[in-house]
């Protein structure tokens, strides 16, 4: 973002490292995404914490950093190195027009659960994911919540057999 | 997509299949970003190959794919008709709120479970987008209902270090966060006794941990004016500074609980049904624990010491001494022993502060953030502007994004906040402990008695406030 963002001096598994507010944040591209949490396995951060996602819809002037392109969502990783006591952001920009990620399942199963509610709130698809259905809304709900061009106030509020 | 609808396209599919248990396979669900994904239900037996039970056990134990086909040999019987699918909730007493389990069971052996959400959801992450930062507090804190200053804690200290004032909080407000989040600790593992009991069938263990659990509330009471969904813990400090006498309170709690946690310890580790209701039973390896991102007692029953106060110290956890309690076993007995002696560990740590609490303000002293003293408001008309401009506007915090996580009685409570340079957060995502810990329920069950079911549900210790946001 703007000036609390370090540009990247550094890489990781060939993708920039920029620091906010003094945590280490790694931008990865969503190409390289299933392959960078691999490489960072290996690397100790084996625990991921957790996983969510943001619709930068109406910040449209952001700079994510290190000259990376910004896109509406973002789908944020924490994970944490219990070797090392260290902890490490991933976000990855996710495009409006295809809001897709492959799914994290068999790198960390813990995943499932974030995953899901990250495409109940946000409607972003997470490829080869087990079990992709609403975790937290209704089954047969419309929209996805927590997206900036849904209106917390609209009425009628949708629930099964209820005609409001 | 109605119910009925669903139904009646999935029995065009399969006639022979149990309506209820019908379901679309998870190749053929659409994966458009529409509605209609499907039904949120366990998928039917027919379906379920050694392809699916990899997924369900076989990804969290890191199984070969042969592995996982001997995993479905073990399956006692696979044929449909020769299992049954209950709910276990969201009405029933032991599933602390409104928690379902979708269990599969095949006389009373639990084959599959699966966790089903959000009935006690109600938008509070949407909510917190639109609250000031001054206000985000009254809404985190009804999160996790049991432990609120903890939510505050994460909430403030996320805000904190995006307005960069995380250095500045003076001394004496860390140390009553501290006094106050361990306290919190107490009184959330004392209703943890008391529910684990009950769940169990100790039913007197309810009245005594619920006993307990008042007198810190009442302390609780007497400082926050409140005694729950306090927002005490505020972004640059906290709200008041501790009232007359504080200390003593906490000495009476100090002086009254190690006589009754020697009690509990005679009514419960003293029976044998106590310990045979528990031991080996809802067994979680270290493996399965860290491959599904639990943490705290969980985690730590099966032997991780994995404790976010000792291992990335927040506060003043570096300067004060306990230990991190941890199991061997991973079953619910050890997640009990555990809670039981953190409550000691928490008490050794008031102790500590006690004694060095020490003097100063309460909050940091800065006009951004805090609002003018009460006296003030009456002499001047530039105090009078502050507070109202501070209480109705908020105050902005520079552009940027920050996650914080500490250590809550249930695990790792940590807070993402994204600022577009507002007052109110562009956004507001709490990771909550709950809400990992029980997507480890279902591999604590596989295999097990549907009696203990109800032992292993209380011993995760959830709370569907803050799973369901």
């Amino acid at each position: 973002m703007s000036d609390n963002v370090t540009e990247a001096q550094e890489q990781m598994h060939g993708c920039p490292v920029v620091w906010s507010r003094d945590q280490k944040v790694l931008l990865v591209d969503r190409a390289d995404y299933l392959k960078v949490m691999k490489a960072l396995v290996a690397d100790t951060f084996d625990m991921l914490v957790d996983l969510t996602g943001v619709d930068y819809l109406a910040m449209p002037a952001r700079r994510p950093g290190a000259g990376v392109k910004p896109e509406r969502f973002e789908v944020v990783v924490n994970l944490l190195s219990i070797q090392r006591r260290e902890r490490l952001r991933v976000r990855v920009q996710v495009p409006e027009s295809d809001p897709t990620v492959p799914s994290l399942f068999d790198v960390h199963p813990g995943s499932e659960a974030h995953e899901r509610e990250t495409f109940d709130m946000f409607g972003i698809v997470f490829d080869g994911h087990p079990d992709l259905t609403r975790i937290l809304m209704p089954e047969d709900w419309q929209g996805h919540p927590l997206r900036k061009d849904y209106d917390p106030g609209r009425i009628p509020v949708q629930f099964k057999g209820a005609n409001a | 997509m109605s119910i009925a609808e669903n139904d009646t396209d999935a029995v065009e599919n399969d006639e022979t299949v149990a309506v209820d248990t019908v379901e679309p396979g998870p190749r053929e669900r659409t994966t458009s970003a529409l509605t209609g994904e499907g039904r949120q239900e366990l998928s039917s037996r027919a379906g379920m190959g050694a392809k699916e039970l990899l997924r369900e056990v076989g990804a969290v134990l890191r199984m070969s794919e042969s592995e996982a086909a001997a995993l479905a040999d073990i399956e006692a019987d696979p044929d449909e008709d020769q299992t049954m699918i209950i709910n276990m909730g969201p009405q029933h007493p032991s599933t602390h709120g409104v928690l379902r389990l979708m269990l599969e069971l095949q006389g009373e052996t639990v084959l599959r479970c699966k966790p089903i959400i959000g009935y006690l959801h109600t938008g509070m992450e949407k909510t917190g987008e639109q609250l000031t930062y001054m206000q985000g507090g009254t809404n985190v804190t009804r999160m996790d209902y049991l432990s609120p200053l903890n939510n505050e804690l994460a909430f403030s200290m996320a805000v904190e270090k995006l307005l960069g004032i995380d250095g500045d909080i003076p001394e004496r407000a860390v140390w009553m966060r501290m006094l106050l989040s361990e306290l919190n600790r107490i009184s959330s593992h004392l209703l943890f006794l008391a529910t684990n009991g009950m769940d169990i069938g100790a039913v007197s263990m309810m009245l005594y941990g619920w006993r307990e659990r008042e007198e810190v509330l009442r302390f609780f009471q007497k400082v926050t004016g409140l005694r729950m969904n306090h927002n005490f813990i505020r972004p640059g400090g906290l709200a008041a500074d501790l009232p007359a006498g504080w200390r003593d309170d906490v000495l009476d709690i100090l002086e009254m609980l190690p006589g009754r946690l020697e009690e509990y310890e005679i009514l419960m580790n003293g029976q044998p049904i106590w310990r045979e209701r528990l031991q080996g039973v809802g067994v979680i390896t270290a493996r399965e624990a860290l491959a599904l991102g639990t943490s705290g007692p969980i985690l730590r029953s099966t032997g991780v010491a994995w404790d976010l106060r000792r291992d990335m110290p927040y506060l003043r956890y570096d300067q004060v001494e306990f230990d991190v309690v941890i199991g061997a076993h991973g079953d619910a007995y050890d997640r009990f022993a555990i809670r039981l002696n953190e409550i000691r560990e928490s008490m050794h740590i008031v102790r500590q502060v006690l004694d060095r609490m020490p003097k100063g303000d309460f909050r940091v002293q800065n006009k951004k953030v805090t609002p003018p003293p009460r006296a003030r408001i009456d002499e001047s008309m530039e105090a009078l502007i502050h507070h109202f401009k501070i209480f109705t506007e908020g105050f902005k915090v520079p552009e940027g994004e920050v996650y914080v996580g500490i250590e809550s009685p249930r695990g790792e409570i940590g807070c993402y906040i994204v600022s577009d340079g507002s007052s109110n957060p562009y956004r507001m995502h709490m990771r909550a402990p709950s809400f990992v810990n029980i997507q480890a329920m279902p591999h604590m069950m596989r295999g097990g008695m549907v009696a203990d079911a109800v032992a292993i549900i209380s011993s995760v210790d959830p709370v569907l406030g803050e799973v369901d946001r």
